[in-house]
């Protein structure tokens, strides 16, 4: 269902004046002739109208899964549609009829990320090597999604193994923006970002190492939310690299990806990273915009991040950023500049850490045991046309960098430099969060780009992940909500905030970001290609 | 009343370095070197070293004349598997010898998305094995990945310790076997360190195709490295047996080497005698009994001397050479291109191993006697080195022995008793001693009523002659102890 003014039970179109009336650009605060209503949480929405008998898992399930065959040519965000979904649904609706408990996540459809194991249904991370791979077990993620009543639709498209900012580089499909077609969706969540922006599902999980749900939700007008590391269990995510791997959530609401963090968090024996810090009750945060004070944020700290508004910041970004920090201002936030001297340093750090890191991790695609074997006559011929043949170009490049850096004689001068520097970084955010309530910054120095634009020139798509490293080198939560839009495509490119929040403190985060987007003016972030699609 | 089970009387057969026969006053059978009590003794060794037999030949007088020149400069490194109940880094059943593949898991098996958690048994086997070997334990440790590519290698990686073992810098005290010298010995162990166990390799017959099995991967090892003290086969045989000794005195392994819970790998170079420098040095695979170590060693330090000796010493080179059991020899296995270059880095997987000092002082605590302490107390007995290596090597006899004496049985008798009738007996039916139905108690009454004269010395023989498995003999010693107690 869509998560605006529209009554609950329909599933109509959005008026088509609203269109008309969103200009090029569409500033965060000014107010439109129209009258939106906050966004509504869907998760809480679908609660609701079964609990009712408004309608049913079913009929839910059937319109989102007509959606997905309507726009995926278009939009290419799912590798694997379930073939389960209707019968997950049926067995919702049993349960209701049974008058059963019904848990949290009952009948929400979710999207997941490919490198996130599904027991039984294909899980490639978007690679050859592991194409028609099926899991014989469940991430715990995904455990106890399904132990709440979740509904898993499908997997979606990614950058293979996570490594990149566009999902162009997925072995399979390039996903497309839904907010204009020709550009990216960001990546390497690329797939379930959009998937979300086109209401093909309500919620759905992708992974973090360097940004890689905060760029794409930026990217797609979407709510993207990193947790903590350690704060959700890394067992069934295919490990990029372990030090920074995180498993995130993506939501039309910050409500909604909240409630989906809420889900998944805790302690996991199977995860020796996993912590055993408490998951407080997120809901209590979610207020109705009714209940607001007049400050509703009154005395809350915000530092904004001097270092991200410098150079190399679309002016676009820029006043969007701008414009958000205004619009805490209004709420009662204190704003004030904040510096982080080690800031520039966490890209080069973060690029040998993650490389090194996962040219460990993928050493087990050898084609032995499971994945896509080459056949050949000796041992090493085997590895290197298995491997050769499986690995795309970009996963090959990371590979080689990783194996070079932590080679004899060079551990030293690489990645133990690199940890090293990554300790500064943690300091330096320590300290500022310490003045801060949060820290703000852009999420990525431009809105979406052009698909193909930066396939040529990675280090200019790795500098694009300038805005986001540094918070997976402290192993901060943060999270992402559309704060504006910027000139570009049919109806305008969306620009996300990012809030950074201290260690576990994905509670303040979620107070911060809910009030901020129930109280903005002006747009709502629903993509110009749900116009022609019921 | 039954047959006499005595076996008569045979010479061994202890040759090795030409030293003279020690004739044993009792039929003892074992070899002090069977390292527990099923291992093969030593005699198909004895019987399978030609060059080494009294009779001096031309040849072997002149080899002794090269080998004087030269010291043979040895270490060990020595892997131990851990007889724990699971794997080390998952809950998979650590079984030796099912099907191919049974025991397996996600984690075990590197599937994409997972995750190693360690079990907590290993790094308690670690400390005790780490006290054992009297070494400096590292509070803080931690897991490091060491990366190779190999089939076996679910993950590609091995999880193991690279600079920061969980203890290092300890010793070991040993006695050698009287028949090759005696003596006390110390060697250094450099460290001891946790990692996991690969899987296995299965080559087809035809050489087409090999199959992998899993079951092992992931089985937890704790590694010893010694110092490079040893300087002859028979020290470096002794060490290994020492390490199995210690092994299953704390157990913490079986220490099997058949069947792969004990496994010895031996780095050995010789150097002029009187040089400082260290030669060569070659690395020896595939020693599967104690008397292989020693024997490749003999081996290998004599094709190393005879190269030097006739100034082809650049001949040896750094590399991995095969023991061949059939051939009694090394062979080139692979030449090693420099230092392989693993790529070490921390295991980002798992967290610091830290030890408190009560944990450390509890397990010290909980520590039993060890075979050189149970030694030197033989020895402060009165027992002859002898009979005190016999006693202490095996940790059932030490038992059994330190239970009769126990009980009150004199010491020389109780020890004459076991080495000489109750081991004639085990061996004759092979048995081991945990096998023997005569309880500790009993014989150190039947000891005492011999000693005291409530047994004639005659009835005591026949006594002795019964076969200690059988139920209705310990009636019958009964019945007569209780017919001699009355009579007294």
């Amino acid at each position: 269902m869509l998560s605006t003014l529209q009554p609950p039970r329909s599933l109509s179109l959005l008026p088509l004046r609203r269109f008309r009336n969103s200009k090029t650009i569409v500033s965060a605060s000014s107010s439109t002739t129209s009258v939106i209503s906050p966004p509504q949480s869907q998760i809480l929405t679908t609660r609701r109208s079964l609990l009712s008998g408004e309608t049913t898992a079913a009929e839910i399930a059937k319109s989102y899964l007509s959606r997905i065959r309507l726009t995926e040519p278009q939009l290419k965000c799912f590798l694997h549609v379930s073939e389960n979904v209707l019968k997950d649904a049926q067995e919702i609706d049993q349960r209701i009829a049974k008058g059963e408990e019904l848990g949290p996540l009952a009948g929400v459809l979710i999207g997941v990320k490919d490198n996130i194991c599904t027991q039984g249904m294909p899980s490639t991370a978007a690679s050859r090597i592991l194409e028609h791979y099926r899991p014989p077990f469940d991430a715990t993620a995904v455990k106890k999604i399904k132990e709440l009543g979740g509904i898993v639709v499908g997997k979606t498209n990614m950058d293979e193994f996570g490594m990149g900012s566009t999902t162009e580089a997925s072995a399979f499909q390039v996903t497309a923006n839904p907010w204009d077609l020709s550009r990216v969706p960001g990546g390497s969540s690329g797939g379930s970002a959009a998937a979300v922006a086109a209401r093909q599902c309500m919620v759905s999980l992708g992974s973090d190492t360097g940004g890689s749900v905060r760029q794409p939700a930026s990217f797609c007008g979407v709510v993207g939310l990193k947790p903590t590391y350690g704060r959700v269990s890394r067992f069934g995510l295919m490990a990029y690299a372990s030090s920074l791997d995180v498993i995130g959530c993506f939501g039309s609401t910050v409500a909604d990806a909240g409630m989906l963090l809420h889900a998944i968090s805790g302690y996991d024996r199977f995860d020796s990273t996993s912590s055993k810090q408490d998951v407080p009750e997120f809901q209590s945060q979610f207020l109705s915009v009714d209940h607001f004070e007049s400050k509703p944020l009154n005395g809350v700290k915000v530092g904004i991040i001097r270092e991200t508004l410098e150079d190399g910041v679309d002016s676009g970004v820029r006043s969007a950023t701008q414009e958000a920090a205004s619009h805490l201002e209004a709420l009662g936030c204190v704003l004030t500049e904040v510096s982080l001297p080690s800031f520039s340093l966490g890209l080069p750090a973060y690029y040998v850490i993650a490389s090194s890191e996962s040219s460990s991790n993928l050493s087990r695609y050898d084609g032995v045991r499971y994945g896509n074997q080459v056949m050949a006559e000796e041992l090493n011929k085997l590895y290197e046309c298995s491997r050769g043949e499986g690995f795309g170009g970009e996963v090959k490049m990371r590979i080689l960098m990783g194996t070079y850096a932590l080679s004899a004689g060079y551990y030293d001068a690489y990645y133990k430099r690199a940890q090293q520097v990554r300790t500064l970084i943690r300091k330096d955010f320590k300290a500022a969060l310490e003045q801060n309530d949060i820290l703000i910054s852009p999420a990525a120095p431009s809105a979406a780009y052009k698909i193909g634009e930066k396939k040529d020139d990675p280090l200019a798509m790795y500098a694009g992940d300038i805005m986001t490293v540094n918070v997976n080198l402290a192993g901060l939560p943060a999270m992402v909500l559309p704060c504006g839009l910027v000139e570009g495509g049919p109806s305008g490119l969306p620009v996300g905030l990012q809030m950074i929040g201290a260690a576990f403190d994905e509670e303040k985060l979620l107070k911060v970001g809910h009030i901020f987007e129930q109280t903005l003016k002006g747009s709502s972030f629903v993509p110009p290609l749900l116009a022609n699609v019921p | 009343m039954s047959t006499t089970l005595f076996r008569t009387f045979q010479p061994n057969q202890f040759s090795l370095l030409g030293t003279s026969l020690l004739r044993r006053r009792r039929s003892n059978n074992f070899s002090v070197r069977s390292c527990g009590s099923q291992t093969t003794t030593t005699h198909e060794a004895k019987q399978s070293s030609p060059t080494r037999v009294a009779p001096k030949n031309h040849k072997s007088n002149k080899l002794d004349e090269i080998l004087r020149d030269y010291e043979a400069v040895i270490g060990i490194e020595t892997h131990v598997q851990l007889s724990t109940l699971t794997k080390a880094f998952c809950s998979c059943s650590n079984n030796y010898g099912s099907y191919p593949n049974i025991s397996i898991c996600p984690v075990c098996m590197g599937l994409p998305g997972a995750l190693p958690v360690l079990n907590s048994k290993v790094v308690e086997f670690g400390v005790r094995l780490g006290l054992a070997l009297n070494c400096d334990l590292s509070l803080k440790s931690k897991f490091d990945r060491k990366q190779y590519f190999y089939p076996d290698l679910p993950k590609g990686y091995q999880i193991s310790q690279f600079d920061i073992p969980i203890a290092s810098g300890g010793y070991v005290d040993l006695d050698i076997p009287l028949e090759f010298g005696g003596g006390h010995r110390r060697f250094g162990i450099t460290r001891v360190h946790m990692e996991e166990d690969a899987g296995k390799l299965l080559h087809s017959d035809t050489g087409d195709y090999s199959q992998v099995d899993l079951n092992r991967a992931g089985v937890p090892l704790l590694e010893i490295v010694s110092e490079p003290d040893m300087r002859s086969g028979i020290e470096a045989a002794e060490y290994a047996c020492e390490m199995q000794r210690i092994a299953r005195y704390l157990g913490v392994s079986n220490g099997n080497m058949q069947e792969g819970s004990l496994r010895c790998d031996v780095n050995i170079s010789i150097r002029p005698i009187g040089q400082a420098e260290f030669g060569t040095k070659v690395e020896i695979k595939n020693l599967n009994a104690f008397s292989a170590i020693s024997r490749a060693i003999d081996f290998e330090i004599s094709r190393q001397a005879l190269l030097y000796n006739q100034g082809k010493a650049d001949e040896i080179v750094t590399e991995t050479r095969l023991w061949e059991e059939g051939a009694q020899k090394t062979v080139t296995m692979r030449k090693k291109e420099g230092l392989a270059d693993y790529r070490y880095f921390p295991e980002p997987d798992l967290p610091e191993v830290i030890l408190t000092k009560e944990y450390v002082d509890s397990i010290r605590a909980s520590l039993p006697e060890l075979p050189e302490a149970k030694r030197r107390r033989y020895e402060a007995m009165g027992l002859g080195m002898q009979d005190v290596l016999f006693l202490a090597n095996d940790v059932s006899v030490a038992e059994y022995f330190d239970a009769v004496i126990g009980k009150g049985a004199e010491v020389k008798l109780a020890a004459n008793w076991i080495m000489s009738d109750i081991a004639a007996y085990l061996k004759n039916e092979k048995l081991s001693i945990n096998d023997i139905k005569l309880t500790p108690h009993e014989l150190a009454e039947l000891i005492a009523a011999i000693k005291d004269g409530t047994i004639s010395g005659k009835i005591g023989k026949e006594v002795s002659s019964l076969p200690f498995n059988n139920e209705s003999s310990f009636v019958w010693i009964n019945a007569t102890f209780s017919i001699f107690a009355d009579t007294v």
